[in-house]
């Protein structure tokens, strides 16, 4: 299928859910409503005529002046070949960005459809600081629950790529300064 | 302590008597494995709840080399940032840089002259092999074989003297930039990478009948660790670990750039031969396999190098402004697809980077193979994966 047709399929399928299509461009995609996320998930995981079963990225994104984070999901359908000794071929593949407010950035986890994100979506908390709701490694500490961190330890405080993130200047006793002193980067 | 040791004196022996009848279970144990495990292949620790021998759960926990990799890319402009990808997984600098270079130039939309599309596939199949190389060799280490690791490190020496040849680095390259290659091949470069080809094809059978057909080597590997198609393509695996189980998927198949589709060439993939599809020996095989498709691959770009004169760099590639879009965009690395999400925002520096490691993907299923097996089986599935934690922690 074309990105069109998935576009097109998608918005019959959901309508005002749908809250923005961007065919043109490297990258077509479409935007969803963060509380039709899960439904749209499952439709895209196991309706026959899409079968997205392979997540290839999920990339958080801090889009600081719109006051959003984003979760991009990359999505590739997988075409077994005919004859046993074919080759597998892409079938479609598509991208769904997810937007939520920044100062409430809850979603609901997609690590049951697709095993790929249980770590991608660790790693979008840990580094964004989207909070992927029952997600399957969740822990309880003083931020509410979350999914475990993944990169930085575990008492790391804050999202080491927002944009307003404060670099902090000690870590257990550890000094920490970057190489020109700062404390903010340029972004 | 003592005391506590008499006192269960009994229970003890009634422990011993258990393990003499021949049940290895005994009582459940969190064991720490890594992250200074020589077989982890680097800064890994797996942290396994077993019973005896039997380990029934593996949780891997990474982030011990992560150096922000993602933040350095939004701060600095595409052709600065390639000295960084090349620190991602060490062993492939050279796919590494291609990934990146490739993600930026089809943002902006920047034609890559012919030559230099030919020399980036020459250098990335050098690279393949080499990686394939350290893997083989570091997997016979993981098994206790000593030697085929010798031998492939002897194999590798060359391809790393061809490379510094090119551009004067061993290990971190940034040979290949933004815009097509920093420099065209050196003098000579054909004949000598072309009898590097003939002395390297007759070493793999060299290899099979020292490692892959060893029967020590078959009996640690085979039935082990196996992975079903569905649970891999589930998992987001990719590369050779998902080829390993049957999958024929290759993205110099499935979505060829720098002109793959021009090349003959056979995708391997595991079908058992000695165990059960998916499991860790074909996962091994299948890099076998692909050093030899990889020497086809290089005979055919070597001819047409010698018959493509021209440019090997668009003038553009260092001064290149990123469109207010975005872009995803995978190749085949050795250990599978490295993708770069690439946000722009109409400046010279990406809004934001982020990369896929394929190693991290790879290493995420760990949990979900490493069960009900024995202990000294999880540094064969840990191998068989083949992760470089400097692209997993990023």
């Amino acid at each position: 299928m074309t990105a069109e047709a998935i576009a097109a399929l998608l918005k019959e399928q959901f309508g005002d859910a749908i809250t923005a299509t961007r065919l043109s461009g490297a990258h077509p995609q479409v935007e969803v409503r963060p509380d039709a996320w899960r439904r749209v998930a499952e439709f895209l995981r196991n309706d026959p005529r899409l079968r997205f079963d392979w997540l290839r990225c999920l990339s958080g994104v801090d889009y600081i002046e719109d006051k959003q984070l984003a979760a991009v999901y990359d999505l590739h359908s997988t075409q077994p070949p005919e004859s046993p000794n074919g080759l597998w071929s892409a079938r479609h593949e598509f991208c769904v960005k997810v937007r939520v407010p920044r100062d409430d950035p809850r979603l609901p986890s997609v690590a049951d459809l697709w095993g790929a994100a249980e770590w991608h979506e660790r790693e979008a908390y840990d580094l964004v600081g989207i909070n992927f709701e029952n997600h399957p490694d969740s822990v309880d500490d003083h931020d509410g629950r979350h999914p475990r961190r993944i990169l930085c330890p575990d008492d790391w405080p804050g999202h080491p790529l927002r944009k307003d993130y404060e670099f902090p200047l000690e870590y257990h006793g550890i000094p920490a300064v970057t190489e020109m002193g700062q404390t903010r980067p340029m972004h | 302590m003592a005391d506590t040791l008499l006192e269960s004196g009994p229970d003890l022996n009634a422990q011993i008597d258990k393990t003499e009848l021949g049940d290895v279970r005994t009582e459940e144990m969190l064991v720490n494995m890594g992250p200074q495990h020589p077989s982890t292949h680097g800064v890994l620790r797996i942290v396994l709840r077993t019973d005896g021998e039997m380990v029934l759960e593996a949780v891997p926990h990474i982030g011990y080399l992560h150096r922000c990799a993602e933040k350095i890319g939004e701060n600095l402009a595409p052709y600065q940032y390639i000295p960084y990808t090349d620190r991602m997984d060490y062993l492939a600098g050279m796919n590494n840089n291609l990934a990146y270079a490739l993600a930026i130039e089809a943002l902006c939309g920047l034609e890559v002259p012919p030559r230099a599309k030919i020399i980036r596939v020459i250098f990335a199949e050098l690279n393949r092999i080499a990686s394939h190389l350290v893997s083989m060799g570091a997997y016979g280490l993981d098994m206790g074989a000593f030697t085929p690791f010798l031998y492939a490190f002897r194999e590798r020496e060359m391809i790393l003297d061809m490379f510094e040849a090119a551009c004067g680095a061993r290990l971190t390259y940034s040979y290949i930039t933004i815009g097509g290659v920093t420099d065209d091949v050196p003098d000579r470069f054909i004949d000598v990478c072309r009898e590097f080809l003939d002395y390297f094809e007759p070493k793999i059978a060299e290899y099979n009948n020292l490692l892959s057909f060893n029967h020590i080597f078959v009996k640690r590997t085979a039935n082990v660790g196996v992975i079903p198609a569905e649970l891999a393509i589930n998992w987001g695996l990719s590369g050779p670990s998902l080829r390993g189980s049957g999958v024929k998927w290759d993205l110099r198949k499935v979505h060829p750039d720098c002109g793959y589709d021009d090349y003959e060439f056979d995708i391997p993939v595991g079908c058992g031969l000695k165990g059960t599809t998916g499991d860790c020996w074909d996962r091994y095989f299948v890099r076998i396999c692909e050093m030899e498709q990889s020497v086809r691959i290089l005979r055919q770009a070597l001819d047409r190098l010698a018959g493509t004169p021209g440019e090997v760099k668009h003038k553009a590639g260092k001064s290149v402004k990123l469109p207010e879009d975005e872009i995803y965009y995978e190749i085949e690395n050795p250990r599978g697809q490295l993708g770069f999400f690439v946000q722009g925002d109409g400046s010279a520096i990406p809004y934001r980077v982020k990369a896929r490691g394929p190693s991290f993907c790879n290493l995420s299923i760990c949990n979900a193979i490493i069960r009900d097996c024995l202990l000294a089986d999880v540094p064969a599935i840990v191998g068989s994966i083949d992760v470089v934690m400097g692209e997993v922690d990023r």
